[in-house]
């Protein structure tokens, strides 16, 4: 074990918690200001109650996305010093642009909507709620397109002098093909997280009492949330769909290596399930779908897929000898349980439908129980997806100039290393705890009284009248 | 002017930003245990600055994120070699962010006691760690050649850079009596008050010392005038606090705090990070920076997002422009 190993460790560690809270935001920040505009329009109390309830849900989750956003902004230039240096030309201007131009607008604005009830008239109130959710999806755009630029490369030259990536051309980098196709797919996968979790809490209060006074209301946004996610799922599918091609034609070893194909083959067959050795040296079950594979990535069911002996051998002659094969069981894997656990949900989101068909309300316990996993269901999902972008990318760090064990700091040590993973993943760890016992307990909660009516936020004589909110 | 200086010269604005804005709200999360005898009180006192706390820490990620796109070399060096201390600052906000969110959504009184813990250690942590660094960079560091830190922490813990921390410390805290004086009412007000004037004695000669010690390093014309005035401005803040005029005081406050960071910025310039080692080492706003076509993308969008973020930002202090008082405490 080596700094670098540790390094990645931590990167792949504190990522990943990070989106475990970025799609809830993401997706929830929309479905609230969706629901507040649908009391404004109508004025119907139900979905003031909706939007205070998941409003409430949301706000517990945002604090963590913050906190960890942090953190992964410092790490660029804790753990991979070497990598900042490099690229700091063209990937720190959409990070720079994206605090500037994204994080302001939803901090402030997001502050001025949880604090902002009583003191705010109610349509400006509500233009609040959208720019906080405007700014987290702004904020999404440019941070992706940064990681795009890392899968693949574009806008820009290496200064011979001093051996670093230069800008050559912004437009080009924040139009990136790979950026284009992966911003719909992680916005998609992020209303799946959302659209799941309004139905499980509301499908729990409605199996547990179904004499519920608020049953309506649940009804509704059980409804409401299965909507958002089977649609969701529909656009996961869509740009899936394109991203595998154009995957396949910008990095062609991660598509062979998602699917352990080792030969070249035309038609190619996708492998729904492998038992047996991954170096493909033994088989002893293989499910597979004939032509899928060919028809994924290239559109055209007889194309022909590399296979990574090919590649490898291509890449060796390419940038030197060397591996260049990412660790195979783990693209497989990663990139199956992606599409697999995002299916599930979108099954559960079917049958909470069909449970509310023409009026009635759900009473199954085993839709109880599949409802109280759904959300975990997409976040899974989204978290396999990125360790397949991430994994299969290896070992460069920029497809093809970089590899990441020379991105890594080299003035910091095994043990500092060791000590902030270490403390990272003890602090995640309590807080991932306390953070869902909160939710638990706030979605439990139910439906909270929006009886007395809402102050009216022009009278401002009665200076000892208490917060509408307050921490 | 060169774009590389107006680079240097913007993120020396968002850091001095920065530490204006959270230093505040770094005082207020201080004195909680100070200022906040019972719960209804201390929940005053963190809902001063519920709705601004976030938009004010946006500044640091902004000047972060600046600093690597602008001077990729200076964010690589900096953020590598100050290892530790950027780590506490991590874990102490982490804390910190979610006490805030966290401490009211359980009735039982341990379980706030323990987030009012984080909030007041989160907030000084920080605060302490935010001067040694900067002190550090005035101070220079041990850098290789090829601009690799090359110390240890110990290195970097010398009387000044420890003078830099506690003098951040104090200043924040009165920073945040005078903003508290400003924004609540009643017993909490007059406590504020008097605090104030009791830290600024801490406070100025700490200020005073720290300032004429970074002169003594490094010294530039425009450093000592910054100095002065900000000695300047610190003593008629804690003299307005004294007849007591509230926005003049925290006026008085906000400035010194903002001229000791400008000080700090304008003494080292040109060089960004110097060495104390290898003179080859010492990174300057030429050797640290981006390519020009970087710089001109980055200037123009700061050009056009600076002043509507500005702008809003002035609104919400505006919206939450009243004063909080246990009165205003929900008694949910
Ligand atoms: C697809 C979306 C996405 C991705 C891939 C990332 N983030 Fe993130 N990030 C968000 C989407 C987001 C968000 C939705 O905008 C968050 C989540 C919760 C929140 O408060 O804002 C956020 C918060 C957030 C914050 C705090 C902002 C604030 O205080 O308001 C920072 C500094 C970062 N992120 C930085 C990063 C870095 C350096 C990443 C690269 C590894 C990263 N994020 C990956
Ligand atoms: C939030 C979504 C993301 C997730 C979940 C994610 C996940 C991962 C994972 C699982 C790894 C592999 C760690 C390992 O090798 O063991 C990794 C590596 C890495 N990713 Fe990402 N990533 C995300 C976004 C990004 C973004 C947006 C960037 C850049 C802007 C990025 C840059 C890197 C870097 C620098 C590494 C370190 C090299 C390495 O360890 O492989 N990642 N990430
Ligand atoms: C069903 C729920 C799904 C979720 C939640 C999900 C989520 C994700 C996420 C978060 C990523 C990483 C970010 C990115 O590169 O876009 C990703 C990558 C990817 N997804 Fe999905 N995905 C789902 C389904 C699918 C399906 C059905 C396909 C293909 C038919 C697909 C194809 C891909 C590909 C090819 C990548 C890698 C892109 C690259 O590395 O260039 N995904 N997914």
């Amino acid at each position: 074990m080596d700094a670098l190993d540790v390094a990645r460790w931590q990167f792949g560690v504190t990522t990943v918690y990070h989106f475990l809270f970025v799609p809830l935001t993401i997706g929830l920040s929309v479905l609230v200001a969706i629901l507040q505009t649908m009391w404004l329009r109508t004025g119907n109390e139900r979905y003031l109650k909706l939007t205070k309830f998941y409003g409430k849900l949301f706000l517990i989750n945002f604090a963590m996305g913050i906190v960890t956003g942090i953190v992964q902004e410092f790490q660029f230039g804790m753990n991979w010093s070497d990598y900042s240096r490099f690229v700091g030309d063209i990937f720190g201007a959409p990070l720079a642009i994206e605090a500037l131009l994204a994080f302001f607008l939803e901090s402030t604005f997001l502050g001025l909507w949880i604090f902002g009830w009583d003191r705010l008239p109610k349509r400006v109130h509500l233009a609040c709620i959208w720019a906080a959710a405007i700014g987290s999806t702004v904020s999404a755009y440019f941070i992706l397109a940064a990681n795009s630029w890392m899968q693949n490369p574009v806008g820009y030259r290496i200064n011979p002098e001093s051996g670093r990536a230069e800008l050559t051309d912004f437009v080009a980098v924040l139009t990136n093909k790979v950026a284009l196709i992966t911003f719909p797919h992680t916005i998609f996968g992020c209303f799946l997280v959302a659209g799941s979790l309004i139905v499980a809490v509301a499908v729990w209060h409605l199996v547990r009492r179904p004499d519920n006074p608020d049953a309506d209301t649940y009804r509704f946004a059980a409804r409401f949330g299965a909507t958002v996610t089977l649609l969701a799922t529909a656009g996961v599918l869509a740009t899936g769909d394109i991203q595998s091609k154009i995957m396949t034609e910008v990095q062609p070893m991660k598509m062979a290596a998602a699917e352990g194909l080792y030969e070249t083959e035309s038609p190619a067959s996708f492998s729904v399930l492998t038992v047996g050795s991954l170096d493909g040296s033994r088989e002893l079950f293989a499910l597979k779908i004939p032509y899928l594979l060919s028809w994924l990535s290239t559109g055209d069911v007889n194309g022909e897929v590399h296979g990574i002996n090919d590649l490898q051998a291509q890449y060796t002659a390419q940038y030197g000898p060397g591996s260049y094969t990412p660790i195979i069981p783990v693209t497989y894997w990663s990139f199956r349980l992606m599409i697999g656990f995002g299916l599930a949900a979108a099954a559960i989101a079917v049958w909470t439908l069909w449970a509310h068909r023409r009026g009635r309300t759900p009473t199954s316990k085993w839709l109880l129980r599949a409802a109280l996993v759904m959300p975990v269901l997409p976040l899974a999902a989204n978290c396999f997806g990125w360790i397949f972008t991430e994994m299969g990318r290896q070992p460069w760090i920029v497809f093809g100039e970089m590899l990441t064990r020379d991105g890594v700091s080299r003035s910091v040590s095994l043990a500092e290393v060791l000590t902030s993973f270490t403390a990272f993943t003890l602090v995640y760890a309590t807080l991932a705890v306390v953070e869902v016992r909160l939710l638990v307990r706030y979605a439990r909660h139910g439906l909270p009284d929006t009886d007395p009516p809402e102050p009216d936020p022009t009278d401002h004589d009665d200076e000892d009248k208490p917060l509408a909110f307050a921490y | 002017m060169d774009l590389t200086t107006v680079w240097f010269l913007l993120i020396a604005v968002l850091f001095t930003g920065y530490f204006i804005l959270e230093g505040f709200d770094f005082g207020v999360g201080i004195l909680l245990p100070a200022l906040g005898r019972d719960d209804r009180e201390r929940r005053v006192l963190i809902n001063t600055i519920g709705p601004v706390w976030d938009g004010n820490e946006v500044w640091l990620i902004t000047a972060a994120g600046a600093m690597f796109a602008a001077f990729p070399e200076w964010y690589a060096t900096l953020f590598s070699g100050f290892y530790l201390p950027l780590l506490l600052i991590l874990i102490a906000l982490i804390f910190r962010n979610v006490a805030f969110e966290y401490r009211h959504k359980r009735p039982d009184a341990a379980w706030k006691a323990r987030w009012d813990t984080a909030i007041t250690v989160g907030s000084a942590v920080p605060a302490v760690a935010w001067g040694v660094i900067l002190a550090n960079i005035v101070h220079g560091v041990p850098l290789s050649a090829d601009h690799e830190y090359t110390g240890d922490l110990l290195a970097a813990l010398h009387p000044y850079t420890l003078l830099g921390g506690a003098t951040f410390l104090a200043l924040f805290a009165t920073h945040g009596a005078l903003f508290l004086a400003l924004k609540t009412t009643g017993d909490v007000r007059e406590r504020a008050n008097q605090l104030a004037g009791r830290l600024g004695m801490v406070t100025f000669p700490l200020t005073a010392v720290f300032l004429a010690w970074t002169l003594d390093l490094r010294q530039n014309p425009a450093a000592v005038a910054l100095t002065l005035l900000a000695i300047l401005a610190l003593v008629a803040g804690l003299a307005a606090n004294r007849v007591r005029r509230e926005g003049w005081a925290f006026t008085g406050t906000t400035v010194a705090t903002g001229l000791l960071v400008a000080t700090a910025f304008t003494a080292i310039f040109p060089d960004v990070l110097p060495s104390t080692t290898d003179p080859a080492g010492t990174l300057t706003t030429t050797n640290a920076a981006a390519s020009g076509y970087t710089l001109g993308i980055l200037t123009w969008i700061a050009a056009f997002c600076t002043p509507v973020v500005l702008a809003y930002q002035a609104w919400t202090y505006w919206v939450f422009r009243r004063r909080i008082g246990v009165a205003n405490i929900p008694t949910d």
